[in-house]
């Protein structure tokens, strides 16, 4: 007779003494583990509701301008800081994670309209309802030195928006022309008169007040395309990653996005807000983009998606006016009509701080659960959920009502 | 928060220094061999081996003493202490560093041998095939091939992760640590006819202590419940006896008499609580014995499964009634009256948490609580049903009836398999994780292997106990079958019965407090709920494919209007007295003949499809001549 019984010896399954860490032995065989697809579901479940739970994506506000925040700029080299223009013609130089406001300079009388920081992150270039554009440093001046700007240029008419190229000294400006500035000139290199704007490297796309979008060839002497739409676009930014590709705000309450090489059609539409769009952000990774709109909300869209992913709004925030998203990918910031500077997360239900391994493991585990699973119609209902202030709820339907209306005729 | 991080840290280790594992297996199973070898040679009995202490079998080894290994200055060093102590095992260990240091780390030209076995190890494909779940390439299937390259793409990632995680588990499965028991007779001699006193005399002290009596004629006869991590045991005696206790140290948790009839007892989710249903009612104590709930909702309760990942506890009443209770929130799920008596047979299907019922006219049905007619309805024996047993993995019901008739089905595609007839019929079926099927008649326990493959002959163990047996059930994890008779408790040892590696994050018999909390936490959150109860449970992840016609019906009810019904004709209203009704009826007829051209085609084509199904169920009719017995429930 031969016989074996299983025996197990403790001491391979006990840890030793009560410092050590508890085994576990493993086994995977899937008949040890019944019921997995339900238990993943279950998971998932879970996985989506704390989501739910822990979406509070408003992170700081950033008080102190005395009249609306007009223009905000990101620093290209320096995550912490972010520089604001209101409509007083104030400037103000914020350190982000101390909350507080570093510098504040009057660069012009009346509006700044514009501002954009130079590519190496020394100086800032101001324009203002003065007519004027002005070349600021971006460290405060010394004890007991004024704060006057490195360069001024006086122009003939109202500047509204301004941009820098991304490598050399040029910067463009906008108004009642397109003007390409060098630095070291005091008159434009070159003016295009087909009509704010984004710089790719010899390319530039403008807004025009009369329905249009145009693009230019810096290098040419004349405008390159022009896309006239229904309405006023507001502002237009370059996706970051695909540089052929960009998104324009419109009044008409949504947002295109072009293929440059194909203007004849956008290639989406994003529709969710219920007012006119100010303005619009990509994200560094060119995934998403934030819009601000005029319906007091800022709103969280996917590149490629016809709706918003995420919308934030609080009470106190009034007309949006301008928005950015930070370039670790991870903040938004927002100025609006309150004279408030508001700090939202991306990603709402986002932890902030260090990850030890173990969360940032269960975090890919209940990202990839929540992926496997989104299809399912109570999981998609409560990721799609969000609560919206009562008139811009009731606004929505108003205007799918005309939607549907327009759709049946 | 930082012990937990330690004991991932070990979980990961274990996976890095899996190849150090390996070897130190073999190694092992080496040494094992000549063991038994040289008392082969002897002539001794194995179990004299642990008694004289000639030499202490070494420890397993440990992670870190395989990362040692690894680090070749450190073990050279470790070498040579030990030369004094052990001689022969530091001799091949440097043969082997010297191997090691010729082949990966010097370089390859200085003997021109290749590598004879080059890139990771092969896992055998039945491994492999052991760990896959559902199909294996969707892409490859025409299904998709006029889909988006976009999902294509998708596919073609989620199916090679999918992939490379089947291989890893099959790779891992070579690490697992214990091997099952066998029980092998000599020449001339046959398994069933061995002895429990002479298992127990020939193997280790400890799995010897696993065949033990106790002796309980007062309260008896008893049925048990085992814990699901096969720790603990719980007897409940038919007058009123319950107990429970350890049975690896055999201590004593509580005792009590609730002075009245136990019908059956279980355990709850972990040992901390179990359930007794009475008399009368049904009663949840803890494990020192504290009554903490009498449920009078639940009354004449016979029989009682738990639904350990539904948190659902289903019990069978004399009254015909079959109830679920939710015992995390402590609320009555559903109350199905089943009109069949009373149920007195009662199984769980481990694999999808349908309960089975046996019934008195031979029927066996299967039930879920969310619906009040039974899922299925089969007729199983031509007397009434004995017991019943579903197999962990789902596939296999074993029933037993009063035609003493013990019958194999396949409840995947509700076929029997086989069908033996026991002399003495059989009661108290139950089956082991390994798939060996225990029957008892009266007072003498078989156990059999592989009742579903090839008919079995002859059983694989028997065992007389000595009262008549009222309740068995084999212990997850271990060789063991405990046997509850008039005379008391019988612990008897299968070996082969139990699966021999648990998972630790799902059952781990030696599991701490702290661990079981913890457990407990996490099985809560992942409760499932019992609405996800049904014949099939990986039916969440399945491609739901309702056809164009049902989901175009559940949007018509949704928006209360067909969107694609095409507009009846309204003629148009003309001036000049062109639009009397006269003329209006007269366009109308113009085009009606169009709307009743695809009336009459229709009627038509549902006509023809009729006809034709009518004539296919004559040629079958006519073809199959005899009908059986089952027929009648085929629809």
């Amino acid at each position: 007779m031969k016989v074996k019984v299983l025996c197990r010896n403790p001491d391979d399954y006990v840890r030793e003494t009560t410092r050590d860490i508890q085994r576990v032995p493993r086994n995977y065989d899937p008949t040890l583990h019944p019921f997995e697809v339900p238990r993943e579901y279950t998971r998932a479940m879970n996985a989506t509701k704390l989501e739910r739970v822990f979406a509070k994506p408003f992170v700081a506000a950033l008080d102190g301008h005395r009249d609306a925040v007009n223009c905000m700029a990101k620093h290209p080299t320096s995550l912490s800081t972010l520089l604001s223009g209101s409509c007083d013609g104030e400037v103000k130089v914020w350190n982000l994670p101390t909350k507080k406001c570093v510098r504040t300079l009057q660069a012009h009388e009346g509006f700044v309209r514009g501002m954009c920081a130079r590519f190496c992150g020394t100086s800032f270039f101001t324009v203002g309802d003065d007519k004027t554009i002005k070349q600021w440093k971006m460290e405060a001046p010394g004890y007991g030195e004024e704060e006057e700007p490195l360069n001024m240029i006086l122009g003939k008419t109202v500047y509204t928006g301004i941009d820098h190229h991304q490598k050399e000294g040029v910067f463009a400006t906008c108004g009642q022309q397109v003007d390409i500035w060098d630095e070291q000139r005091s008159s434009p290199i070159r003016s295009f008169t087909w009509g704010a704007s984004r710089f790719l490297t010899e390319l530039l796309a403008s807004c025009a007040s009369d329905r249009s979008i145009i693009l230019y060839d810096m290098r040419e002497a004349t405008p390159l395309q022009k896309v006239i739409m229904n309405m006023r676009s507001n502002t237009l930014c370059w996706n970051p990653m695909e540089a052929y590709i960009f998104t324009c705000a419109n009044e008409d309450y949504h947002l295109y996005t072009y293929d440059m090489r194909q203007l004849s059609m956008p290639i989406v539409m994003h529709s969710d807000h219920v007012s006119a769009v100010l303005d619009v952000d990509y994200s560094p990774t060119g995934k998403e983009f934030v819009s601000a709109s005029f319906d007091k909300t800022i709103r969280i869209f996917p590149e490629k998606k016809s709706h918003s992913r995420s919308v934030y709004h609080t009470k106190r925030m009034q007309h949006v006016i301008c928005v950015k998203w930070s370039l670790d990918n991870k903040y938004i910031m927002t100025g609006s009509d309150e004279m408030n500077i508001r700090l939202w997360k991306a990603n709402a239900s986002e932890k902030l701080g260090l990850l030890t391994t173990r969360e940032k493991q269960a975090q890919n585990y209940s990202q990839k659960l929540k992926q496997k699973f989104q299809h399912h119609p109570q999981i998609r209902r409560i990721t799609r959920h969000r609560h919206l202030p009562r008139e811009i709820y009731s606004q929505r339907k108003e205007l799918h009502v005309m939607k549907e209306a327009r759709r049946r005729k | 928060m930082t012990r937990e991080g330690k004991y991932v840290k070990y979980v990961s280790r274990m996976m890095t220094s899996a190849v150090g594992v390996v070897f130190v297996g073999r190694e092992e199973k080496k040494k094992k061999k000549t063991t038994s070898k040289m008392a082969d040679a002897m002539g001794s009995k194995p179990a004299e081996t642990h008694v004289g202490k000639e030499k202490r079998k070494s420890a397993t080894k440990r992670y870190w003493q395989n990362t040692e290994l690894n680090d070749p200055v450190k073990t050279e060093d470790r070498n040579h202490e030990k030369d004094s102590e052990n001689h022969e095992t530091s001799e091949n260990k440097t043969e082997r560093k010297k191997k090691r240091k010729h082949g990966p780390q010097g370089k390859k030209f200085i003997s021109g041998k290749k590598d004879p076995f080059p890139g990771p190890a092969p896992v055998p494909e039945e491994k492999i095939r052991k760990f896959q779940r559902g199909q294996t390439s969707i892409v490859a299937n025409d299904m998709f091939s006029d889909g988006s390259e976009i999902l294509k793409s998708t596919l073609k990632d989620a199916e090679e992760t999918s992939k490379l995680a089947t291989e890893k588990a099959a790779r891992f499965d070579l690490l697992l640590s214990e091997d099952a028991g066998f029980l092998e007779a000599d020449e001339g001699e046959e398994t069933c006819t061995i002895a429990q006193d002479d298992i127990a005399d020939a193997v280790d002290i400890t799995s010897g202590t696993k065949y033990f009596n106790l002796s309980l004629t007062q309260f008896g006869p008893y049925r048990l419940d085992y814990t699901r991590n096969g720790r603990h045991l719980l007897l409940g005696g038919r007058r009123g006896h319950v107990s429970c206790f350890d049975w690896h140290s055999k201590q004593l948790m509580c005792e009590i008499n609730v002075m009245e009839t136990v019908n059956d007892v279980k355990w709850l989710h972990s040992e901390a609580m179990f359930a007794v249903a009475q008399k009368k009612w049904l009663y949840i104590y803890d494990n020192t014995g504290i009554e903490l709930h009498c449920i009078r909702r639940f009354n004449d309760v016979l029989r009682m499964q738990f639904l350990p990942y539904h948190f659902l506890l289903a019990t069978a009443s004399a009254t015909g009634f079959l109830q679920y209770l939710d015992v995390s929130v402590g609320k009555q799920v559903a109350a199905t009256c089943t009109k069949a008596g009373r149920l007195d047979v009662m199984a769980q299907n481990p694999y999808n948490a349908i309960i089975h019922l046996g019934h008195p006219t031979g029927v066996v049905t299967l039930w879920s609580p969310n619906q009040r007619e039974p899922l299925v309805k089969m007729l199983c024996h031509r007397g009434g049903v004995r017991s019943i047993a579903v197999d962990k993995t789902g596939t296999y019901m074993v029933t037993s009836g009063l035609d003493r008739k013990l019958k194999v089905f396949d409840i995947r595609a509700f076929r029997p398999l086989q069908s033996y007839f026991l002399p003495a019929g059989a009661s108290c079926l139950s089956l082991s994780q390994r798939g060996l099927l225990s029957a008892c008649t009266g007072d003498i326990v078989q156990v059999y292997k592989d009742v579903w493959g090839t008919p079995v002959k002859k059983p694989y163990m028997a065992h007389r106990v000595r009262g008549a047996v009222w309740g068995a059930q084999f212990c997850p994890f271990e060789d063991v079958l405990g046997i509850g008779h008039g005379e008391g408790f019988t612990s008897m040892i299968v070996p082969g019965a139990g699966e021999p590696n648990f998972d630790g994050l799902d059952s781990n018999p030696y599991r701490s407090v702290k661990q079981r909390q913890e457990w407990e936490v996490k099985a809560l959150l992942e409760k499932i709920q019992p609405e996800l109860i049904s014949l099939d449970p990986d039916q969440l992840c399945k491609v739901d494919r309702a056809t164009w016609e049902q989901r175009h019906q559940e949007r018509v009810k949704q928006l209360g209007y067909d969107p694609l019904a095409k507009e009846k004709f309204t003629p148009r209203h003309k001036g000049k007295g062109r639009s009397s009704s006269g003329n209006i009826e007269k366009r109308k007829r113009q085009v009606a003949h169009e709307d009743q051209r695809e009336l009459i085609r229709q009627t038509v084509e549902e006509k023809l499809a009729k006809e034709k199904e009518i004539k296919e169920k004559e040629k079958k009719k006519a073809q199959q001549g005899q009908r059986s017995a089952l027929d009648r429930f085929k629809k």
